[in-house]
């Protein structure tokens, strides 16, 4: 690490994911996933010096710039609060934000929250807005990806049943999490292969939820790192961003998420990622881009990735653990499904992801990204102090 | 802390509304001309960042269209906050604590025009409680203003004193959009827009957009003769519901100004640039800031009519022009810009967000002893 100081992850937290929770208002969701992040830290409201809140769009909801009215729910009144939105990178993004105040030497604990609410709105019509001199986007994340998971096919000369593999891998993960939202018992390749096709080439079963859910974490400075609990050390982070479109931009294995790669690894110290970590939560919001992020991130050659998937190294037990927890596949709150890669990186390493637990992980990568794949957040966790 | 400076500053002339520009097109020639201003290729830009609102242009992801204005290839590192720039500078700083990256760019866009400005604003209530009640932007401030000429620290005079000096500065500013000098007795002779705020204690809707580059320490030096150094910044929030505060102080400005270095005991200001969207809350903001009287009056607010005290506002003021997502970050940019120009040393510059004030920053910026 290059940054004056160093930041330790020392409270998590998450609700139960579900398509919808009725039973909380927004302020109540994010408090649930805030609590328990300040109880796994053993720490109260009055211990936290700053909050950073993000979200994706406010359309999900229908509140214009949330934050304003849930300062109060998150005990933010009287501190600084900051809100970001950086697409389906923005819990990464808030992520980094925050260690980015650790880092900086502004403050020693900050609660950084990302949530999102999806009941309250209808995220495809959100997603899919009538703009001027701009073509129609009328099927919202999945019709705009499943052209990039089609090119992917051609290119790589993939069999057209590994989606279908990455589906039922990452639903037996979710069977062991109990906060996921999609818990599907028998989940095999014939109930995947039988489901929907939606966006062909992408079934309805090899597509993310719509989730109701938060995730916190509280980010401490080293002087305040001491909690009940080893805390996570932040390796490396980073972001990186390029144009929706332009000729010649590669949408399928994006220079934006290979540079933000590279950056993290070097600050990491990290050589051969498929070695030198032990696991990565990747967000995954349809099956196939799996193996295109395995491409992406330097975890296989170009063409190569489907092969590490088909080979079963990307399952619990397997020689490099993709999304243990379940990942966006299992529970997507878009605005907090980065962060809970993030999270998720951090429980691994911390030995307290429970039944997901990849023995012995001491470096983990947590990823997100988002836009027309074109935003990145990422960062590397390690067990040890770096 | 590391020293971390504005070294440019761009806007666009705010106007009533751009039918002609749409987010990138607003964003491209601010950003082209802040980075012209600091010496520095785009290519150079260690980190960017930019604060805009989707509800004001009613569609999701407005900041991914934008982003195209800083040409983001090679790929950028880069963020964005929903809030006003002045939030992104923020972030901007923060980043340049770190220690590895020298140079930020900061921009801001809003296109307040495109929908019914007090209205969109009520979407920014909590939707459980306030929301429904349907009470507009404006109608928030005139309570507020209500409240504090019931408490006896101001009066209908007074709060058109500040407007009538805003549109006085914003005369020399050709950015400003309300620029038509008028005087206090004309002002009062106007019907009431939502009692007691008549139309010139609120601010006009403004289109517009804005960028800051930020550098470190050498760089900073290098790259200009007179770096607006950031010696202070901080911001806090309030409690959202309206009930719950005392409308006629502003506590979060006070403990934020006494963060950045610029409570009680702090050396004077050159020249101050407060985000006050309506009249009455220049005078909350002031009151809060502890900010010295030029008039010799006892209550501590200013009526503009010249004396010792800093320059309020010489810009004009979100009165003059208040493009939201904007207007906090101008003040940043008006202030600073200043003080590179030589127009003072020191200086002190607000931004606001939320409804009656709820969130403020409070940023203090020096320039080094030297001649400009």
């Amino acid at each position: 690490m290059t940054a004056a100081n160093r930041c330790a992850i020392v409270g998590i937290g998450q609700t139960h994911h579900k398509a919808k929770r009725q039973d909380v208002s927004i302020p109540g969701l994010i408090r649930e996933a805030a609590l328990r992040a300040l109880a796994d830290a053993e720490l109260t409201w009055k211990d936290i010096d700053a909050v950073v809140i993000g979200k994706a769009p406010d359309m999900f909801e229908g509140v214009m710039m949330p934050e304003l009215f849930l300062a109060d729910a998150l005990g933010a009144a009287g501190k600084p609060i900051l809100r970001v939105h950086t697409a389906g990178s923005v819990g990464g993004s808030t992520a980094i934000c925050a260690a980015h105040l650790i880092m900086g030497g502004i403050h020693r604990r900050v609660l950084t929250v990302a949530f999102e609410k999806q009941s309250e709105s209808d995220a495809m019509w959100a997603l899919s807005p009538r703009i001027p001199f701009q073509p129609q986007l009328t099927a919202g994340a999945g019709g705009y990806f499943a052209p990039l998971v089609r090119a992917y096919m051609r290119r790589s000369g993939a069999p057209d049943d590994v989606g279908l593999q990455v589906a039922v891998k990452d639903r037996q993960h979710g069977l062991k999490n109990p906060y996921a939202h999609l818990r599907i018992k028998g989940i095999d390749r014939a109930m995947v292969a039988d489901s929907p096709m939606l966006w062909d080439p992408i079934r309805y079963l090899e597509t993310c939820p719509s989730s109701d859910g938060a995730c916190a974490m509280v980010l401490a400075a080293e002087d305040a790192a001491a909690a009940p609990r080893p805390p996570a050390w932040v390796h490396g982070l980073a972001t990186r961003s390029e144009p929706v479109v332009f000729s010649g931009r590669d949408q399928v294995n994006p220079q934006a998420g290979r540079d933000c790669a590279r950056d993290i690894y070097a600050q990491a110290g990290i050589h051969t990622p498929s070695k030198d970590l032990d696991v990565a939560e990747l967000y995954v919001p349809f099956s196939w881009f799996e193996p295109m992020w395995l491409e992406n991130l330097g975890f296989a050659a170009e063409g190569e990735g489907w092969k590490v998937t088909a080979s079963g190294a990307t399952a619990l037990g397997g020689a490099l653990p993709i999304n243990p927890s379940g990942g966006v596949l299992c529970s997507n709150p878009i605005g907090a499904s980065g962060m809970l890669r993030f999270a998720e990186a951090a429980m691994q390493v911390r030995d307290q992801a429970g039944e997901h637990q990849v023995d012995g992980a001491r470096r983990a990568m947590g990823h997100a990204y988002g836009g027309g794949s074109q935003f990145f957040a990422m960062w590397i966790v390690g067990r040890d102090r770096p | 802390m590391r020293d971390v400076a504005i070294i440019a500053f761009a806007q666009l002339p705010a106007v009533r509304r751009d039918t002609e520009r749409e987010e990138v097109e607003l964003v491209q020639p601010v950003v082209t001309a802040a980075l012209a201003q600091a010496g520095l290729d785009r290519r150079d830009v260690g980190f960017t960042i930019s604060g805009s609102c989707d509800y004001l242009l009613g569609r999701p992801f407005s900041f991914v269209a934008a982003l195209d204005a800083v040409a983001p290839w090679p790929p950028i590192a880069e963020s964005h906050v929903e809030m006003d720039g002045a939030w992104a500078l923020y972030e901007a700083w923060a980043r340049l604590q770190c220690g590895d990256v020298d140079t930020a760019l900061i921009y801001a866009y809003g296109k307040s025009s495109l929908g019914e400005l007090p209205d969109v604003l009520v979407q920014q209530l909590d939707p459980y409680y306030l929301a429904p009640l349907g009470a507009d932007a404006i109608s928030l401030a005139a309570l507020q203003a209500r409240a504090l000429l019931d408490s006896g620290r101001a009066d209908e005079r007074r709060l058109a004193a500040v407007a009538a000096r805003s549109r006085r500065a914003a005369a020399a500013n050709p950015c400003a959009q309300r620029r038509s000098r008028r005087e206090v007795d004309e002002l009062l002779a106007e019907p009431y827009l939502v009692a007691p705020l008549r139309k010139h204690d609120c601010p006009p809707i403004s289109d517009g957009a804005c960028a800051v580059v930020l550098a470190a320490g050498d760089v900073a030096r290098r790259l200009v003769p007179r770096p607006a150094w950031i010696r202070g910044i901080d911001h806090r929030i309030e409690p959202h519901q309206l009930g719950h505060r005392d409308l006629t102080r502003s506590p979060s400005t006070a403990e934020a100004a006494a963060r950045a270095g610029a409570g009680p005991d702090a050396a004077p200001f050159d020249l101050v640039e407060l985000h006050a969207p309506f009249s009455h809350q220049e005078l909350i903001l002031r009151d809060a800031l502890g900010l010295p009287t030029d008039d010799g009056t006892a209550d501590g607010i200013d009526d503009g009519d010249g004396g010792d005290g800093p320059a309020i506002n010489p810009s004009g003021g979100a009165l003059a022009a208040n493009p939201m997502m904007v207007a906090g970050l101008t003040r940043l940019g008006e202030a600073a810009a200043r003080l590179m120009a030589g127009d003072g040393r020191r200086a002190l510059a607000h931004a606001t967000s939320g409804p009656c004030l709820q969130q403020n920053l409070v940023c203090v910026l020096e320039t080094d002893g030297g001649a400009p």
